[in-house]
């Protein structure tokens, strides 16, 4: 405690990602003097642009806007503030080292191109449209504070009465359905209204993304409703590349903050958030700094706010307890690639490569990638979806070369091996599968950056290197996200706010929890 | 299915569960007196409900001294130097204000405020502790030590444990060469050397009379009977069981878990579980100590005036014990339940504690009467008699506090 911030701050945000931003943003908006404190020597987390490797830069983290929050892309005008997305949306193709890839164009697979059965076309029409409608019921849920079960506000009882009305919508059949289907596995799902395996490969794929689930894991399908309940630019389940990068939006959302009066910090590393009379009263730096404040918001890992910011002492044993449980162990891997040229991905249009390309031949080929990663080892056939950023955006990448950008799984954050001697042999895994779809690829390679979970974990401050802060399962969301007590945004510490991608409705690039956190501070009186 | 310690270290840790009813290190002394085979089970141990007798089992608790083995009460070692801080954060009483050498009486509380126990805190040391209780906790405790620097042991087994009880007790303890013993204040504890080691005394109890508790390794556990015995042998002590040591507490008005109230580990029905003001303990609960287990959700109840029973003491007319009789208001509303009862040899009264459901016992005390079922060869009695709140203790004796004791 060297000094004592002379100014002081109606609200302190720690953590300037995404979601930091966009609460500090909206509370600035209300007249609040808000503070935004980043660790690290750029605003952005996870949602970031680096330059890898000189002359190539790349999404840091998350490279694909599937699910921004449009209350807030309007509510903060990010497009005045500078947010350009590329005109979209963006095909989704799945690859196949054998045939043709299948390409899904527009909105989520709005059209199939490529050689497709005629009973999987109109197969897919009908579960695309079904998956579409349940996804809507979800939606509201996936975008409000969830509802509190003990004291519920008529304003919230209005919320869920909404959401049962929709429900009813939906009619008797449609509303079976959905409950039949809700907590099912995708692989099911999947084998009730098509055959193709391209197909099946990808969705299987797409619902997994991000869990260490399979699959056929029971509840897989939940992944799927909340991929396909984002929107972006007003169409559900489109998908686009920022242009610049993933750095634009987090410029954007700066920008917005700046305007709204914020002042926004870099290398400001919180040591401590320290509590006065049961009361979250001001947060300490790394240096001794101490800032005072009205309201603290944690845009940061749940975990790590309670018991290494706040202390255990100062929350209950149970919560404590449930703090332990939250499962978050990231199994996916980020893969960028410094290429001399463009790579050729077999049988695939030169428009095409600008898509979101998926390797994910087939269900059990997403299944067998995952069973290594329950006992704690890597696939050796790794699934994984691929952009090519540079394609789109030349800026991103010297003239003639181009920028790979992959998500890979399964990559166990826990890895028996230990990723120190795992990370060589898993790159080498990823290399092999990519040289099958896109022969040369490895022979063009300048550069090449694998971010394990483990690597995850430090460069982004992310415990487990997990994107999400906390596995994305039906135990953890909601009222269950990140557990009990915390799941409002509010905490069981007064002046103590939540509003990171551990929080409901959780991880991908929406900025609705930092949103929603800010509502929930301005409804509070912090 | 076995369960090796390897798969779980927790476990291995708390392993009380393999040796069902196990005998105390002073069942030895206890058999050897017992004329009756009145054997129960206490915390997995067997322990006598009576040994010869137990009317005047109870008569030497309050004229003579009784002896009541202890050992079987659940016992944790907290330690380390975070140890204050981390029972602050336990229990609803302050710690802070327990100096070493004390004992206090206290209660904790899960997240939601409901009572997961209730027992003596003993401060060893500046940062020693030791809890007993009467259930287990360890999981709780050790959950509760994340994020402090303590250790949490359970030494239930390693520690066994006697209650001296009576007005003859303190004579006892000096006779048995306790020097000084008669200078410990009630809630005093200090160490005294036997047989190498050391013993804790401490004058606490739960009779309301003059009396201490004895603790000491469970290899010294029977030459510290033998030294107790042979100096009390002169001042009428006697070795008792646990029917007379609840009539002593029941006049003394103390509260036993999963009898006055469920512990809320161990309610399965969601509306069993007590809040402290629900029994009897709101004064325990001290809103101005740093955060502790439970504190948002009882000061939240207090705020919004959401507690819903209280726990009284009853004068019920008449002698006949109203041992789970129900509570009525008026003679036909039923607003509670008697926990224990007995006719007070001490008090001359039919003494009972009662949980009822506010504000009846609160701030409506009139017309209250308890229906006493009393089964008389072979028909049930159904007598309808008048209730009247009274403040605890039903038995106030001086010599529990006097300092130094009488004769001492």
């Amino acid at each position: 405690m060297m000094s004592s911030e002379a100014a002081r701050f109606d609200a302190v945000v720690i953590g300037g990602g995404h979601n930091g931003l966009a609460c500090a943003a909206s509370l600035g908006r209300t007249g609040r003097k808000v503070l935004v404190l980043e660790a690290a020597h750029a605003l952005g987390g996870a949602v970031g642009t680096h330059e890898f490797v000189p002359g190539f830069h790349v999404s840091s983290l998350a490279h694909i806007l599937n699910r921004l929050h449009p209350e807030m892309v309007a509510g903060l005008e990010l497009k005045r503030h500078g947010l350009t997305l590329a005109p979209g949306p963006m095909p989704s193709v799945a690859l196949s080292a054998a045939g043709e890839p299948l390409v899904l164009d527009g909105a989520y697979g709005e059209r199939l191109d490529g050689a497709v059965d005629a009973a999987d076309r109109a197969g897919w029409s009908q579960l695309r449209s079904l998956l579409f409608r349940q996804a809507g019921i979800l939606k509201p849920f996936l975008s409000r504070r969830p509802p509190d079960l003990g004291t519920m506000s008529l304003a919230q009882a209005t919320t869920l009465g909404s959401a049962a009305l929709s429900l009813r919508r939906l009619g008797k059949e449609d509303m079976r359905e959905f409950l039949r289907m809700v907590l099912m596995n995708v692989a099911d799902v999947l084998d009730e209204h098509v055959a193709d395996d391209r197909l099946k490969g990808l969705l299987a794929f797409d619902a997994t993304l991000g869990a260490h689930l399979g699959p056929r894991s029971p509840t897989s399908l939940l992944g799927l409703y909340y991929r396909l309940a984002g929107e972006i630019d007003g169409v559900a389940g489109g998908q686009l590349l920022p242009i610049g990068g993933m750095g634009t939006v987090m410029a954007a959302l700066a920008r917005a903050a700046e305007a709204a009066g914020c002042t926004l910090r870099t290398g400001a590393v919180v040591r401590r958030i320290l509590v006065e009379n049961w009361r979250a009263c001001c947060v300490v730096l790394d240096d001794g700094t101490e800032i005072r404040a009205r309201a603290i918001v944690s845009a940061i890992n749940p975990v790590t706010t309670f018991l290494d910011l706040v202390g255990a002492r100062h929350v209950d044993t149970g919560f404590v307890r449930r703090l332990g449980n939250i499962r978050m162990k990231g199994d996916a891997a980020k893969l960028h690639l410094a290429l001399d040229a463009p790579p050729r991905f077999a049988g695939l249009s030169e428009t095409a490569h600008r898509g979101r390309l998926v390797i994910a031949p087939s269900v059990d080929h997403v299944e067998n990638a995952f069973n290594p990663a329950k006992y704690g080892e890597f696939s050796p056939e790794p699934v994984m979806e691929i952009t090519l950023p540079s394609l789109s955006d030349p800026s991103l990448a010297p003239a003639g070369a181009c920028v790979l950008s992959a998500v890979v799984q399964y990559a166990p954050y826990a890895l028996k091996q230990g990723w120190e001697t795992g990370k060589p042999k898993f790159l080498a895994a990823i290399m092999a599968v990519l040289e099958r779809h896109a022969p040369g690829i490895g022979g063009s390679v300048r550069h090449a950056e694998l971010l394990t979970p483990a690597d995850i974990e430090a460069r982004f401050r992310m415990p487990g290197g997990h994107w999400h802060h906390g596995e994305l399962q039906v135990d953890q969301m909601l009222m269950n996200r990140p557990v009990h007590g915390a799941d409002g945004y509010d905490t069981p510490v007064d002046g103590l706010f939540l509003a990171g991608a551990g929080s409901h409705p959780g991880g991908g690039v929406s900025g609705a929890p930092g949103w929603n956190a800010a509502k929930r501070v301005v409804e509070t009186r912090g | 299915m076995s369960v090796t310690p390897q798969q779980s270290p927790r476990l291995a840790q708390q392993d009380h569960w393999r040796a069902m009813r196990r005998e105390t290190p002073f069942h030895p002394r206890l058999s050897a007196l017992d004329f009756r085979h009145d054997w129960y089970v206490w915390a997995g141990c067997k322990a006598p409900l009576s040994l010869w007798d137990e009317e005047l089992e109870y008569f030497a608790i309050r004229s003579q001294a009784g002896l009541f083995d202890i050992s079987p009460m659940i016992k944790y070692r907290i330690e380390g130097p975070d140890a204050e801080a981390c029972c602050e954060r336990v229990f609803v009483r302050n710690v802070a204000r327990l100096r070493p050498g004390r004992v206090h009486y206290t209660a904790w509380c899960d997240d939601e405020g409901h009572v997961l126990d209730d027992g003596t805190l003993f401060r060893l040391a500046e940062t020693r502790f030791r809890l007993c209780c009467q259930e287990r906790h360890l999981p709780w405790l050790l959950d509760s030590a994340i994020g402090f620097d303590v250790t949490v042991v359970d030494e239930t087994e390693a520690v066994a444990g006697l209650a001296l009880q009576g007005p003859t007790a303190c004579a006892i303890l000096k006779d048995a060469g306790f020097a000084g013993i008669e200078r410990l204040k009630p809630f005093d504890l200090a160490e005294f050397p036997h047989e190498g080691g050391a013993v804790t005394v401490s004058r606490t109890g739960f009779t309301g009379d003059l009396g201490y508790e004895l603790f000491v390794e469970a290899a010294d556990a029977l030459s510290l009977w033998d030294r107790l015995w042979e100096a009390g042998a002169r001042r009428g002590i006697r070795a008792i069981g646990y029917t007379a040591l609840n009539r002593a507490r029941i006049e003394a008005g103390f509260i036993v878990a999963n009898a006055d109230f469920i512990a809320a580990e161990h309610a399965i029905r969601a509306d069993r579980v007590r809040m402290p003001d629900e029994i009897g303990l709101g004064w325990l609960v001290d809103e101005a100590k740093p955060h502790f287990n439970g504190r948002r959700a009882i000061l939240d109840a207090r705020r919004r005036g959401t507690l819903k029973h209280i726990l009284v003491g009853l004068e019920i007319e008449g002698n006949v014990p109203a041992e789970h009789a129900l509570v009525y208001h008026a003679r036909k509303t039923e607003v509670g339940l008697v926990s224990a009862a007995i006719w007070s040899p001490m008090a001359k009264r039919n003494i009972a504690i009662a949980t009822l459901s506010r504000p009846y016992g609160d701030t409506r005390n009139d017309d209250l009467w308890v229906e006493i079922y009393a089964m008389r060869e072979g028909q049930y009695m159904k007598l309808m008699k008048r209730a009247t709140v009274v403040p605890r203790p039903f038995v106030k004796l001086d010599r529990r506090t006097a300092t130094p004791p009488a004769d001492c």
